[in-house]
């Protein structure tokens, strides 16, 4: 086995597009990274942004959040209040030097395994390049002691 | 606006009127194009069809050249041929890496470099009706070319530019129309405005060519143009100088001038003919000059309510955005 | 609920079962490691694999599992949860417990698929597993929650989708609203003159069943009315409708078509006339209209331009003109709704090459239906746009705007046939004419429809196989002169021909209508890019869609010809009847709601709502939510910067649980405490 870094990235996958496009990827046999965990949420919308730091700070090098195209949402428009708020996630994000290829967001259809396999390859490069997260040291500082406010849930 | 300005060898002898009515009517529009200096020859629409490398090496020479010489991310063709050999050298190059590497060891022995995609390479026509604008134009006419009966052509390289994006619609282009009718003139219908006028046929095939050449002329006689105008030194060419060859071949007696659109719009602007380059076509414009009006012609009136007669009615045509 | 108390004190007990799935799992997924593997969390008792968990045997193994082991929670690992959850929460609820206590993990479409490595699909399994087991030990039970349903129905589109869907469920005793926009129903089906293959005239099998329609008492008819407003959910929307002012009095009209012989105004019949023929400015589409009362267009009557004329009103015996009649606004209450929208015939102006506008001899289809009926301005006779000369030669054109990246790429599936259909109406009037095909490729798939094909063979029509360059007037030779040439490749002789004829039929595809998007948006349903509307499942659920309540029928959902049209609006019917039938139906409970104490009344969620479940209490200052309205879709749990909104079965404990359970494996070393 080759020793290279195999990156860990969660998925928040819209329960009726995006988690639908992971299924047809695997009904297709679309072989594709096995980087991917994802966890099925009912809407892109519901991706509250305490979830996307949870994820870096328990350990993941990156974050794919993934819903309908817009215009298409199940809930009408959930995906553009993801969109808003992925905008602003990223700009935190980056101020913290998290780089941008960690945190992306995806349109893919229930249609589009494809899609979804393609982007999970592309995503798994990008970061296997950048090399593992390790929040504590860039966010937190060497020793990891000074703790970001983070939001009791 | 400042702009590259790619002349090519017609422009300079037998294409002289479009190129001195395109500087003529350079000056009311804001216009400013600054000739590349040193540039060559494009090899016109052989060269790439006998040798492919060599070809796109002597006019990526021409790109290069521009993108060097602080003139503007914009260059302007006038004639058809430069401007699609002009655009297809800088698409391929950016497709194909191949090419690319051939072309840069060519350039290099001049001492130049081109990277695709920094000159964006237009035709005249382009320019005048996308950046100036038909607004622009019309505010600049002064003496309408009312009654003129014209016959608009694009030949069938400018609305075809292969795989790249074309300005207009490839196989019915308008914005020439509606160009001219911003003049005061009178657009006649001319279906083969797309179609091809023969190119260096003449020098090839006489038969092939003047059987292309006589359809057009009898297209635009059938629906009674006063002349046609054209936006290629070919075409130009091929139309005025062998309108003789082809009376002679089919006893037909077309007599229909062949002019530039830049000479027109000159004219409607108010530009002495002189300055325009009025006079150096073969079939005289003047008679067909002469028909300018002072006064506008009635329009026709297209109304959705019912015309007495036994025919079907016709489908409305959507008005083109 | 609050989320906090979630967190349970003791262990939970916990069933994990790994499938097998035949070797479609346990060829990749060392199934034996990860079900061992599983048993460490302290909160598993029990940690199986087998073969089929979703067959009968590997059921009971829950439930039995569930009774004698005492289970508390139950986590399968197998398939995708749209596949086989309501299969397994059944199992647990047969058990004993809540089956919202069980909770799966896809290790196969997620996992074994999707790919080869298997090292790599094991440590995978194993974390979605794990994050499944830290899931369910939080999840609490819940309880599906009813929903009556009213029983009637609302169908938009009156063509013969909409007849059929409203005629299927009227007759079954039920409450039926069929909404039109325009002034009568019939929709396409009643421009169209024969019906492929078997040519029975389309008017004498649809007009009967638009006559059912106007007198069945089961059936509200709404015509020259457009949907404005949906609000609500599967057996209880509220819709609007606009019922657009006719400027007659619909009670007193007696049909007798007085006022439309009076009126002064011709104009072109741009709808139902296809802009082939003439109305007046107060009309019926046609004589057989269903409702026969006839609609006044404000835009082309005298009266409105400048006051003057009144003929209509001068001369209806019964006073039923109303020039001032205003639009009528009626709130409608529907359990269920059919779209059945139809579709747009694809403009062939956009193809100015084809020359249809500019060459007086090329006509649409539509045309040609019209034409060729003997109701129609020609009554009938095939003829030119002169109105009088006969063609000596046709040519029928295939595929136009279909099957062509510059327009549609998609197949429209009607026009081989009703092309084919043409080629044998001209040779029945003009039985010496000349007819041709341009095709692409005939494609008949349907009963009789490869028999029509031959039939045309043996009648004489010239087939020519290739796409059709361009259609011009430009003759090239004495024998072009005066006729259209269509310049066009032969690929069965491989070379380019021009052939002269007199007539050309443009056989354009269908396309979505072309406000769909904006119909779908209304209705809070999907549609594709190319504008058709989106059913649940392509194959397996054809007229359902992804909204609840809401079914589509017929060419809305794609091209596609009568018989399946038909076929597609007795099965939406049936699917309302049966949800009609049950009475109520049981959704999930994945509902949000608002710890009211804890609230501070911020009102941040109170917009975001696309459903508008969120009130406001003026009084206590807190937010509140109309569980009714809510879909559950957590856009407000996620934005609550106080984490007062629990999102049911999706709360923060459990995706943040389920989180740390699938980065076990790489989860940091827990940090000391800052001094």
């Amino acid at each position: 086995m080759s020793e290279q870094f195999e990156p860990v990235i969660v998925g928040f996958l819209c329960n009726w597009c995006s988690y639908r496009a992971a299924d047809l990827a695997g009904t297709a046999r679309i072989k594709y990274a096995p980087n991917l965990r994802p966890i099925r949420v009912m809407c892109s919308g519901r991706v509250d942004p305490q979830f996307v730091l949870q994820a870096l700070r328990s350990g993941a090098d990156g974050v794919l959040i993934a819903g309908c195209h817009p215009g298409e949402c199940h809930y009408v428009n959930g995906n553009i209040k993801a969109l808003r708020r992925f905008l602003l996630l990223k700009k935190t994000l980056s101020q913290w030097g998290i780089e941008d290829e960690r945190v992306q967001l995806l349109w893919a259809s229930a249609s589009e395994g494809i899609v979804l396999a393609e982007r999970v390859n592309k995503m798994t490069e990008e970061i296997r390049a950048l090399g593992p997260l390790r929040w504590h040291d860039k966010v937190l500082g060497d020793n990891g002691a000074i703790p970001i406010p983070v939001k009791e849930i | 606006m400042k702009y590259g300005y790619y002349p090519g060898c017609s422009l300079e002898r037998n294409a002289r009127a479009y190129h001195d009515s395109t500087m003529a009517i350079s000056k009311p529009l804001n216009l400013e194009f600054v000739e590349v200096d040193d540039w060559n020859c494009c090899g016109a629409t052989e060269y790439i069809a006998l040798n492919k490398i060599p070809a796109f090496a002597l006019i990526s020479r021409n790109l290069a050249l521009a993108a060097d010489q602080n003139i503007g991310e914009n260059l302007v063709a006038p004639c058809s041929a430069c401007y699609l050999n002009l655009k297809k050298a800088d698409h391929y190059l950016a497709e194909t890496p191949d090419l690319k590497q051939k072309v840069d060891t060519a350039l290099e022995a001049g001492g130049l470099q081109y990277q695709p995609g920094s000159i964006n390479v237009q035709h005249l026509l382009e320019t005048l009706v996308l950046d100036v604008g038909f607004e622009a134009i019309e505010e600049q006419v002064q003496k309408p070319l009312y009654n003129l009966k014209v016959a608009p052509y694009y030949g069938c390289l400018v609305p075809r530019p292969a795989a790249m994006d074309s300005f207009d619609d490839p196989e019915h282009p308008i914005s020439l129309d509606k160009l001219i009718e911003k003049l005061g003139a009178t657009v006649v219908d001319f279906p083969l405005k797309a179609q091809c006028c023969g190119g260096h046929m003449t020098q090839i095939s006489e038969d092939t060519a003047l059987e292309l050449i006589r359809h057009l002329l009898k297209n635009a006689a059938d629906n009674e143009a006063d002349m046609i105008a054209t936006i290629c030194p070919m075409c130009q060419l091929n139309l005025d100088a062998y309108q003789d060859a082809v009376n002679a071949r089919f006893g037909t007696d077309y007599h229909i001038p062949i002019v530039y659109f830049t000479q027109l719009m000159g004219l409607a602007f108010g530009i002495p003919a002189k300055k325009l380059g009025f006079g150096k076509e073969i079939v005289s414009s003047r008679a067909a000059l002469e028909k300018i009006s002072d006064e506008a012609p009635q329009p026709v009136k297209n109304s959705k309510k019912v015309q007495k007669t036994s025919s079907l009615p016709m489908p409305i045509m959507i008005e083109e955005g | 609920m609050n989320d906090k108390k979630q967190i349970p004190e003791q262990l939970e007990k916990v069933g994990v079962y790994i499938c097998h799935c035949g070797s479609n799992i346990a060829g990749t997924i060392d199934v034996e490691d990860v079900a061992k593997w599983a048993k460490n969390n302290p909160n598993v008792e029990i940690s199986r694999n087998y073969e089929f968990m979703c067959s009968n045997t590997g059921q009971e193994l829950i439930e039995k599992d569930i009774k004698e082991k005492g289970l508390t929670r139950i986590v399968v690992a197998s398939c995708s949860p749209l596949m086989h959850e309501k299969t397994f929460r059944e199992a647990t609820e047969r058990g004993g417990i809540n089956p919202f206590l069980f909770e799966m993990a896809n290790i196969r479409e997620h996992g074994s698929w999707a790919t080869n490595d298997k090292a790599a699909a094991t440590q995978k399994a194993k974390a979605l597993v794990n994050g499944a087991i830290e899931r369910v030990v939080h999840q609490v039970p819940l309880e599906k929650i009813p929903v009556d349903i009213n029983p009637a129905t609302l169908i938009v589109g009156g063509g013969i989708a909409g007849i059929t869907a409203a005629l299927e469920l009227a007759e079954a005793g039920n409450q039926v609203y069929l909404v039109e926009r325009e002034g009568t129903i019939g929709g396409h089906m009643a421009q169209i003159d024969k019906t492929f293959p078997t040519l029975d005239c389309s008017a004498c099998i649809l007009t009967p069943k638009m006559v059912d329609v106007g007198q069945n008492d089961n059936i509200t008819l709404l015509t020259f009315s457009e949907i404005e407003d949906v609000e609500g959910y599967i057996g209880n929307f509220t819709v609007k409708v606009r019922k657009k002012a006719r400027c007659l009095i619909e009670e007193l009209c007696t049909s007798c078509g007085i006022c439309e012989e009076k009126c002064p105004v011709k104009v072109i019949d741009e709808d139902y006339g296809a802009g082939l023929g003439y109305r007046k400015a107060i009309y019926r589409a046609f004589p057989q209209a269903v409702p026969g009362y006839p609609v006044l267009d404000k835009d082309n009557c005298t009266y409105f331009e400048n006051g003057k004329c009144r003929a209509c009103e001068k001369f209806c015996p019964t006073d039923a003109i109303k020039f001032d009649q205003e639009d009528e606004i009626l709130n409608i209450t529907v359990g269920n709704i059919i779209l059945a929208t139809g579709y747009d015939l694809f403009d062939a102006r956009r193809i100015p090459q084809y020359g249809y506008g500019r060459l007086p001899n090329v006509f649409s289809s539509l045309e040609f239906e019209r034409m060729v009926n003997a109701s129609g301005p020609t009554e009938g006779h095939i003829v030119l746009r002169d109105g009088v000369t006969e063609p000596e030669s046709v040519a029928i054109v295939h595929c136009v705007g279909s099957r062509d990246q510059n327009y549609n790429e998609y197949c429209s599936k009607v026009c081989c046939m009703y092309s084919l259909k043409f080629a044998h109406l001209v040779h029945e009037h003009i039985p010496e004419a000349v007819v041709y095909n341009f095709y692409m490729d005939m494609r008949t798939p349907g009963k009789g429809y490869e028999e029509f094909y031959h039939r045309l063979l043996k009648e004489g029509t010239h087939f020519v196989r290739g796409r059709v360059a361009e259609i011009t007037d430009v003759g090239r030779n004495p024998a072009e002169e005066g006729k259209l040439i269509i310049q066009s490749e032969n690929t069965l002789l491989g070379k380019q021909q021009r052939t002269p004829i007199d007539m050309v039929l443009l056989s354009s595809g269908m396309q979505a209508r072309h406000d769909s998007e904006e119909v779908s948006q209304l209705f809070k349903m999907g549609c594709g890019f190319d504008g058709f509307f989106t059913e649940r499942h392509p194959k397996l659920a054809p007229v359902s869609t992804m909204t609840d309540g809401i079914f589509i029928a017929g060419a809305c959902q794609g091209p596609k010809d009568i018989p399946e049209t038909v076929a597609q609006a007795g099965a939406a019917a049936s699917q309302v009847a049966k949800l009609i039938n049950q009475g109520t139906v049981m959704m999930e409970p994945v509902r949000a709601s608002i710890r009211e104490d804890e609230c501070s009344g911020c009102r941040i969620c109170n917009n975001l709502c696309p459903y508008n479940a969120i009130e406001f209490d003026d009084e206590k200052k807190v937010s509140r939510i109309i569980t009714a309205l809510c879909q559950g879709c957590g856009t407000c749990v996620a934005a609550c910067p106080s984490s007062v909104i629990d999102g049911a079965h999706f709360t923060n404990t459990q995706v943040m649980a389920e989180l740390k359970g699938l980065l076990w494996d790489v989860q940091p070393a827990p940090q000391k405490t800052p001094a």
